[in-house]
């Protein structure tokens, strides 16, 4: 699965990393780099509110796959968002509906998917999960 | 408090670096690095005494209390009112039945509203609260204002993050049944000129409610002084056990206002044709009560009592001046909540990097800030900002603390820069 193909791919270049600040220092630098979202997608419907920041996500189909951009307020969320992006778009919504999302917790990273930090990441990896399931069935 | 329970404190001079050794949480670490607790104002730790009383309630006293005949029920309810006094004594409250338990301070405010507004508030009467508000002391006010048609406002504030008493003044009128404010703001730590407040609102006959959550850690709150007529905080900001808070309520009001929950402890009788309640506190305490949480918010007070209210103030605004003056000198740093009298509360932001950014890189350093909105969004509203970075100061910090926090904060803004 290309998917894992990925993911393993991003746990490996994370080993690299002995020290905190770099691991932070490369997604600081990722989530600076990463497209943003057209603007005319940066509005309430893409809005994924969190308490600390907030993610707008656009997913659209193009030749059976699902293409994904999205942006954060926040530098940190965003370069999580970039690494999310890498994995999960320009993937097959059915494998995108099914994926395990390991690499998150392999690269110590476990903390902001959970619901406490209320970043808005939680939301986003559900909601690309249900796009990728509601698309699965409809193609 | 009663004696088998209380574990005893000596008085002891004010001494941060000793008090700190009370605190078990305070020896871990958080990623690698020494625990560097600032975010008290969400909530406090918890001193030995405190974790003690209650370990010991459940080895030796766990019992139901106000039913049994037997022994340990009976120690349990005894253990239950000592803690009532010793929190009656704390406020300086004329009665230990004006007393009331709850679950917190938002549980405090929502009897209030729910209680005295159902039986009190007309269609057109108003009740003010102000821009600084924590949601807690927002919801239940419009909740019950929607029900009863009353109308909520709002006391406008200053950019320093102190209330516009002039426009207070203005707001005040024949309507006005409720004043309903923090006594010390969370997200800016303006401690409020309540006694002006209070003065005010009873001149046109308001009364006033005072959410002293984050007032009772930092100063000593004495409710017959102010001549408050309700008073709520919680025990978990005070050094004692979450899911426990106080609402101190005058005699004459908390007789007059209906019950607020139905269920055992606060009825005399029951039949299926008629209910009579019981006396003060027990009408508004029903069901089985957090009592570990009653006795362990009494030791927590206990454990405060003992310092020098002068001396634990003079700490607290030493490291506030000194964490201001630090962290003043950070470049695009910005304080938000300048008022002359505030509370060991600093809330912050950095221009063009995110409070959640700056929070998340302080924990990888083993730093305990808040970061958001800190439950008041219309207080950021009217800053424009999405929220703050708050650090939040304690009897245990010290200026190494803010020492840290600093570093900390220079590392971050390197990485993010």
């Amino acid at each position: 699965m290309e998917i894992n193909r990925l993911q393993d791919e991003i746990v490996e270049e994370f080993e690299l990393f002995d020290q905190w600040m770099d691991k932070y220092e490369y997604i600081i630098d990722l989530g600076k780099k990463l497209p943003l979202i057209d603007s005319t997608f940066k509005d309430e419907q893409h809005l994924i509110p969190g308490c600390q920041s907030q993610v707008w996500l656009h997913a659209e189909m193009q030749e059976g796959r699902v293409n994904f951009t999205a942006d954060s307020d926040a530098v940190i969320t965003k370069g999580i968002i970039a690494l999310l992006v890498r994995v999960l778009s320009g993937q097959k919504p059915e494998e995108i509906a099914t994926s395990d999302l390991y690499f998150i917790d392999r690269i110590g990273l476990k903390e902001h998917l959970s619901p406490t930090r209320s970043n808005g990441l939680v939301s986003m990896v559900g909601q690309l999960k249900t796009i990728g399931k509601n698309l699965s069935k409809a193609h | 408090m009663n004696k088998a329970l209380a574990p005893k404190v000596e008085s002891t001079k004010f001494d941060a670096e000793a008090i700190r050794k009370d605190f078990p949480i305070l020896q871990r670490e958080v990623n690698g690095r020494p625990l560097i607790y600032l975010d008290n104002g969400a909530t406090a730790q918890k001193p030995k005494s405190v974790i003690d009383t209650i370990d010991r309630y459940y080895r030796d006293q766990n019992s139901n209390i106000h039913r049994g005949v037997h022994h340990l029920s009976q120690l349990a309810t005894q253990a239950y009112e000592d803690a009532r006094e010793t929190v009656r004594l704390f406020i300086n409250a004329d009665h230990d039945y004006e007393v009331l338990f709850t679950r917190g301070t938002t549980d405090s405010i929502n009897l209030v509203a729910s209680s005295w507004g159902r039986r009190f508030l007309e269609p057109g009467d108003e009740v003010v609260i102000s821009t600084m508000e924590h949601h807690s002391n927002i919801v239940p006010w419009q909740m019950i204002c929607d029900e009863r048609k009353a109308i909520l406002k709002v006391i406008p504030i200053h950019e320093s993050g102190e209330l516009d008493m002039a426009a207070f003044q203005s707001l005040l009128g024949d309507r006005t049944r409720m004043v309903a404010i923090a006594h010390v703001s969370n997200s800016l730590g303006t401690i409020n000129p309540v006694e002006d407040v209070i003065r005010m609102s009873h001149k046109h006959g308001a009364l006033v409610l005072l959410d002293g959550a984050q007032c009772v850690p930092h100063m000593r709150v004495d409710v017959k002084a102010l001549d408050v007529d309700f008073y709520a905080f919680s025990g978990h900001k005070i050094f004692g056990p979450t899911g426990v808070g106080i609402l101190y309520g005058k005699e004459d009001l908390l007789n007059n206002m209906p019950p607020y929950q139905g269920g055992g402890d606060m009825i005399k009788k029951v039949t299926f044709e008629k209910t009579t309640y019981n006396t003060l506190p027990h009408k508004f305490e029903a069901g089985t009560p957090n009592i570990v949480g009653g006795i362990g918010l009494a030791a927590a007070i206990d454990y405060v009592s003992q310092f020098e209210p002068r001396a634990l103030a003079d700490h607290e605004q030493d490291l506030l001046d000194y964490a201001t003056e630090k962290l003043q000198q950070i470049p695009g740093l910005k304080i938000i909540g300048t008022a002359e009298h505030k509370a060991s509360v600093i809330s912050f932001i950095i221009e063009g990097q995110h409070p959640f950014d700056i929070g998340t890189l302080l924990d990888q350093q083993g730093i305990a800030v808040r970061t958001g909105h800190h439950c008041t969004q219309p207080l950021m509203d009217y800053y424009h900002i999405p929220g703050t970075v708050r650090a939040s100061f304690a009897m245990y910090n010290t200026r190494a603390d803010v020492d840290v926090l600093v570093a900390a904060l220079k590392r971050a803004l390197e990485m993010l820069s």
